[in-house]
This record gives C-alpha cells, structure tokens and sequence, in this order.
C-alpha cells in the first residue's frame, strides 16, 4: 500500500468539472476520494485516470444530500486516512424550469443536493480539520449564482447560497487555519451545458469578453491554487473564472 | 489515571493552560480564554479519551472543569 500524507473528496466528480478537479490535483501522496451518486461507471474510470497520475484514489458512492450517508461516508475517510485535507463540494444538479411552472420537487431537490449537500459535507468535514489545525475547502459556485439567470431560479438560489456558507465558514474556521473559498464558474463546455439551445448560447457568447466558453481545466486550476500552500492567506473569497462575463 | 485527572490533563493540552489553572471551579470561557470552538474540541477529545458520545444539548451544559469531571463520572 502506497504511504500517504493527506486525502481530499471532491463530491460529484464522476464527470465535468468535478472529474476535471480531481486530475488537477491529483498527486502522489494525497490520496483523493471521488464521490458520486451516478453513473458508476464513469466514477470508476475517474477514479482510474487519478491512479494513472500517481494518486491513489477510492470511489465513495454516497448522495450528499442525505446527512446519515455523509456521516457515513466521512467514517470511511478518517478510518482509512485517519484526515481530510481537502474538500471540494462540486456536486450538483439541474432542474431548470420558469419560475410560474416550476414545481416544489424542482426547488426541493436542487437546494437539497447544491447547497444542504455541501452544508452536510462542510459540517463533517470541520470536525476533523479543526483537530488538524488545517484544512482548504473549495465550494463550486456559478456566475449565475451573482447575476441571476432567468428560468433558473432553483439553481441560482443554491449557487448564491454557496457564497454566503463560504463567507460564514470562512470566518468560523479561520481561527483553526482552514480557509473556505467559492469558485464561480461561468459559462463551462460540460455535458450540463451542452444540451443547450443554439440560440442560448450564441446569446451566452455575445456576454463573454473573451469570446468563449471556458474548459473544465481552467476551472480546475482555479480549484487546485486555493487548495495549494501558495493561497495560505486567501479566505471567504469568491474566485471568478468567466471569461470576463461579471467583474466582480 | 484517574477521570478527574484524565480530564484536568486533557483540558490542559487543548487550552494552552497551566495545569495549576485547572480547578474544577474554572469557567472555560471566562477562565481558562477558551473560545466556542474550543469547547467543541474538547468535547471531541473527551468522546475520544472516554469512548462515548456526548449529545450537543448536554455539552452545551458543561462550563466548568467540575461539570465536565461529573458528568464523565456519571457516565462511565
């Protein structure tokens, strides 16, 4: 068995950002959880391309949402790794709909995976830092989270949510060196977005100054410096990563 | 070891306190500078030294040295 030195868990990381994440830090010597709820199969072989890097890396299946499976799941990492190091709360959902057709199950089960999952992860994963003495959280947020989006009301109330728990942990925490950080994507070519209508996203293009959409990768970066020594002195911040899309 | 030295030991450590500070009379937080944080460490080490869990609503209870030691006692 490989030694290790620390361990992180990235929720949602079987596909698109969250996948991304986890090879942009993929390291010897940290060993890196992959979590999701589906599909098995592409969390195995996310879990496959971070051994391939050299990091030893475990599938942990578990819905965020579901504080006894988070517990759970939070077990298994310090029975195995005896820490965590990082945490990334990536995963979420989409249910988008206008605001007069959206159904109460839309609303429920968005803010119950984007924002309780990383409340409920957050919160096992504080325990363990605080006694650490250390610790990097990294909540992924949305541009949309900051300039609202039409027909995505359930979505865009989670995103910004992130952003006001990453202030509050943020200021909790950072008396026990742990520092909590949002990063706000923008428009990001993933299998989330790219089912979207021509139309929308020429529209969506017309508002980036760059002129294109972003990769997984640069969001990926963004992660991997706030989780890093070099952004020892960065909390309670929200790091934009869109093309120039909002200059907040 | 006894409990009541167990505990004396324990609160030392995490607060950074002289272990002669450590009366059963001391306040955590008047006393001993310990912040809220600090008191959720401690009764994470305390569930670790004794093996049992101890519910938030108790926790939140115990100010003092004293309490700790006899609520301890009460459940070992």
């Amino acid at each position: 068995m490989q030694s290790i030195s620390q361990a992180a868990l990235i929720t949602g990381a079987a596909r698109g950002i969250g996948r991304t994440i986890a090879l942009a830090l993929a390291r010897p010597g940290l060993r890196i959880y992959i979590n999701d709820v589906i599909p098995e199969d592409a969390a195995r072989e996310t879990v496959r391309e971070v051994e391939a890097k050299g990091a030893p890396a475990a599938y942990l299946p578990f819905n965020v949402a579901d504080p006894q499976e988070v517990e759970q799941a939070f077990g298994v990492i310090i029975k195995e790794s005896g820490r965590l190091d990082v945490l990334v709360n990536n995963a979420g959902i989409t249910r988008d709909q206008l605001l007069v057709r959206m159904k109460e199950e839309d609303w429920d089960q968005v803010l119950a995976v984007n924002l309780k999952g990383a409340f409920n992860c957050l919160k096992a994963a504080a325990k363990p830092m605080i006694k650490q003495r250390s610790g990097r959280i990294v909540n992924i947020s949305s541009v949309v989270g900051l300039m609202g989006n039409a027909g995505q009301i359930n979505y865009v109330a989670s995103k910004a949510g992130l952003v006001g728990l990453t202030k509050s942990a943020a200021r909790e925490l950072a008396s026990r060196n742990i520092t909590v950080n949002a990063v706000a994507p923008g428009f990001i070519e993933t299998a989330m977005t790219e089912n979207l209508p021509e139309k929308t996203r020429e529209a969506m293009l017309a508002q980036i100054p760059l002129n294109r959409f972003g990769k997984p990768e640069e969001v990926a970066q963004a992660v991997a410096f706030l989780v890093s020594d070099r952004a020892a002195y960065i909390t309670g911040q929200v790091m934009h990563v869109n093309g120039g899309m909002l200059m907040a | 070891m006894d409990i009541e030295e167990k505990v004396n030991t324990i609160v030392a450590e995490k607060l950074g306190v002289d272990r002669a500070e450590v009366t059963p009379d001391a306040v955590f937080i008047d006393d001993l500078g310990a912040d809220s944080l600090d008191l959720v460490e401690l009764i994470m080490a305390m569930e670790e030294e004794f093996g049992f869990e101890i519910a938030d609503e108790e926790a939140k209870k115990l100010r003092t040295v004293g309490d700790v030691i006899n609520f301890i006692k009460a459940r070992a």
